[in-house]
């Protein structure tokens, strides 16, 4: 900006030449600076007020596009995104392993009132209790009438239930959908599906929460929205439990058992088949027993006795350390060990059943078709305690199961805290430490599996664990042929099965007394069955709770005479039902097969 | 010049005008067939799960074991047992065809020898 003087020089000349004041000129350009400063100055402040006007301006125009864009529009429901097939479907469904529903979901409604809402609470109290006998029409006229607005009345409707609440027609009762869990096959594996009930209610909806067995074990899969319409494949087989729990039941009745537990296991997999547990519930009506104090938990229909029932399961553990003792080479299957009974260990002495004497030399192979229970301990300590600790929790005999159920974490074995070498004796033919039947069924399925480790499971296609191996093949194998001796010559006579060659070790344990000792008349008897020998392809564990078998002059209550014939019966049924084709000898060749041949 | 200019862009912008006000039915239709569809999926879907469980609970082995024993006089149906289950070689060669003496019909014995030379 070029500076005009005030006083500029040829202007105060001309003046003085005019005998002009010269100041008058320094006053007038002084005016016209002034002026020209405020100018500048008033446009600046208009700029900036008419700049802060806009900005207001576009605040509120804003504001008041939106209320009018709000109170202009038609109120719409916000709109679901995707395709609705998860909201039908809360929880995924449970199949069985060829696709057979275990457990589903059924739309029903929940009866709720609005007591406040009603014209005739009297007369719809009397017509609602007409309809569900548990309703007394004088409790709901009191209710429906002391002031409140809301009152749940009943869970689940039938549909004819619902029609009949929908004919009293009173304004005051509404209904609320509800996912209702549905086992349609009723009793039939209760105990692997455990139960649901609801947890969080509403009027428009309910969550449906697992309360017991697979159903609390994997709630998180089954609640997960993204897998709801992809079903859980169990590795049930829902005939061949079917036919499991009908032998079982009518093999209990017939023993006159307290209790039975079965266990089918492939072998290569871990996959559980089959898993029942008497006595038995419905998972759609699940009770509430109350036990007597006396009661025992497996008495509880709700109790699991196969992954629950922590037993002592007696000589079917001598297996374990004929297994070891074969393993470690300090024996081989014709070896001949000490069998001199009763054994005397310090203040401890050694028996066996029935005051027997299988000595004074018997042959490993022997040992187990036998049942001695002297020779399993000089077995055993021949290796000792420490190695025999670390090989029952290799089988998995020490830990909880890993079965996807829930009441498996929490029902740990019973092992003695220190391990002196009386424990290790009494270890070696089942007592002393108490393990599941589930335990027990995995460990048998790792000794048929060629000696590499099993870990059970109820999901199609086996937990999918790397198997590490725990035994040599070689010594899997002549495990296996051992405890077919059991069957052809030994004490599980009974479970000969024609066709499928079964192996197996029988166990009788006596039940241990509340106060400490043992029963001399109740017993467990187990019996644990790998076959067919040649090709182990399943283990079957039979349990049975008290049996005694009263055919004989005596009451029995040896294995071999109680669950050795249930299980061949279950194996009698089941093997044809699982694939596995009959080695039957066949009868004289006519001439056109031996031709061919 | 300037005035058909401005009369055809008039025109466009009435014609866009006309096609946004279409467009605008048109979805909003699209979404309420979409929305009956939704809904009519959802009745079909837990029609569907009705029924399967309905076909599950008919078909649970406890219902099925007892109408095999109702019906067992005409059905005749026993679980399923091994000796059931055989190998190819237990099955029998088709019986041979009879001979044709056999047949009480023929009583020309020539016919019959005539028959018996045409076998292969």
């Amino acid at each position: 900006m070029t500076r005009t003087p005030l006083r500029p020089l040829v202007r105060i000349l001309q003046a003085r030449a005019k005998g002009e004041n010269p100041d008058g000129i320094e006053r007038e350009n002084l005016r016209l600076r002034n002026e020209s400063t405020r100018d500048r100055a008033r446009t600046r402040a208009q700029l900036r007020l008419l700049m802060l006007s806009a900005g207001f301006m576009a605040a509120f125009s804003t504001i008041g596009v939106q209320m009018g864009s709000l109170a202009a529009s038609v109120p719409v429901e916000p709109r679901r995104a995707g395709a609705g097939a998860e909201v039908s479907a809360t929880r995924a469904d449970i199949l069985d392993r060829n696709g057979r529903v275990l457990a589903t979901n059924m739309l029903t409604h929940a009866l709720y009132a609005h007591p406040r809402d009603m014209t005739d609470p009297a007369g719809t109290a009397e017509k609602l209790s007409l309809i569900f006998p548990e309703m007394k029409a004088p409790d709901l006229t009191r209710r429906f009438t002391d002031g409140r607005s809301f009152l749940w009345l009943r869970r689940v409707l039938s549909p004819e239930q619902m029609q009949a609440v929908h004919d009293i027609g009173d304004p005051g009762l509404l209904f609320g959908p509800r996912e209702m869990r549905l086992y349609p096959n009723g009793t039939l594996a209760a105990h692997v599906l455990g139960g649901a009930a609801f947890g969080d209610e509403s009027v428009r909806s309910a969550e449906v929460i697992g309360t017991a067995g697979i159903e609390l074990a994997l709630d998180a899969r089954l609640r997960d929205p993204a897998l709801a319409t992809t079903p859980l494949t169990l590795s049930i087989d829902l005939t061949v439990q079917a036919a499991m729990e009908e032998i079982l039941a009518a093999g209990m009745a017939m023993m006159n058992a307290r209790g039975a537990a079965g266990i089918l296991m492939d072998v290569r997999t871990g996959e559980v088949v089959a898993l029942a547990s008497y006595p038995t519930f419905d998972p759609n009506d699940r009770p509430n027993p109350v036990l007597p104090k006396d009661a025992e938990p497996g008495d509880s229909p709700l109790f699991n006795r196969a992954v629950q029932g922590v037993y002592e399961l007696g000589s079917t553990f001598k297996i374990f350390a004929v297994a070891q003792a074969m393993d470690l080479g300090l024996v081989g299957p014709e070896t001949m060990v000490d069998a001199n009974a009763p054994m005397q260990w310090g203040k401890h002495q050694i028996k066996e059943w029935d005051n027997h004497n299988y000595g004074p030399l018997l042959s490993v192979s022997d040992v187990i078709a036998k049942s001695s229970n002297v020779a399993t301990a000089r077995i055993a300590l021949m290796f000792g305690g420490e190695k025999q600790q670390t090989f029952l929790r290799a089988l998995g005999l020490l830990d909880p199961s890993p079965i996807e159920l829930a009441e498996a974490p929490k029902v740990k074995p019973l092992v003695p805290p220190r391990w002196p070498e009386i424990v290790t004796i009494t270890a070696s033919y089942g007592h002393g430490i108490s393990s599941s039947p589930m335990n027990l069924a995995a460990a048998y399925a790792t000794i048929a599996n060629g000696g590499l480790k099993v870990t059970p499971s109820l999901l199609r296609g086996g937990a999918g664990k790397p198997a590490e191996r725990v035994i040599s093949e070689q010594t899997a194998d002549a495990a296996v042929a051992m405890l077919r001796r059991v069957v052809t010559e030994g004490t599980a006579s009974l479970g000969e099965v024609p066709g499928y060659a079964v192996a197996g070790k029988t166990g009788t344990a006596e039940k241990t007394r509340r106060g400490g000792g043992y029963y001399s008349d109740k017993v467990i008897n187990t019996f644990a069955a790998v076959f067919p020998a040649d090709d182990p392809a399943y283990v079957l564990i039979v349990t049975l709770d008290e049996p005694v078998e009263t055919t004989g002059p005596k009451p029995r209550r040896t294995a071999g005479w109680t669950a050795v014939p249930v299980a061949a019966e279950i194996i009698r049924r089941t093997a044809p039902l699982l694939g596995l084709r009959p080695q039957i000898e066949l009868g004289p060749r006519d001439g056109v097969t031996a031709v061919k041949q | 010049m300037r005035p058909v200019l401005y009369i055809l862009s008039f025109a466009a912008v009435m014609a866009l005008a006309f096609w946004a006000y279409r467009e605008n039915y048109a979805t909003q239709q699209a979404l309420r067939d979409r929305d009956a569809l939704e809904s009519r999926i959802d009745t079909l879907q837990d029609a569907l799960a009705i029924q399967r469980a309905e076909w599950a609970y008919l078909n649970r082995p406890d219902r099925l074991r007892e109408l095999v024993t109702l019906n067992f006089d005409r059905l005749g149906l026993l679980p399923l047992e091994p000796d059931q289950l055989g190998s190819t070689a237990e099955v029998a060669y088709p019986a041979p065809p009879a001979l044709a003496i056999a047949d009480p019909e023929i009583v020309n014995p020539v016919d019959v020898i005539g028959d018996q030379e045409s076998l292969p």
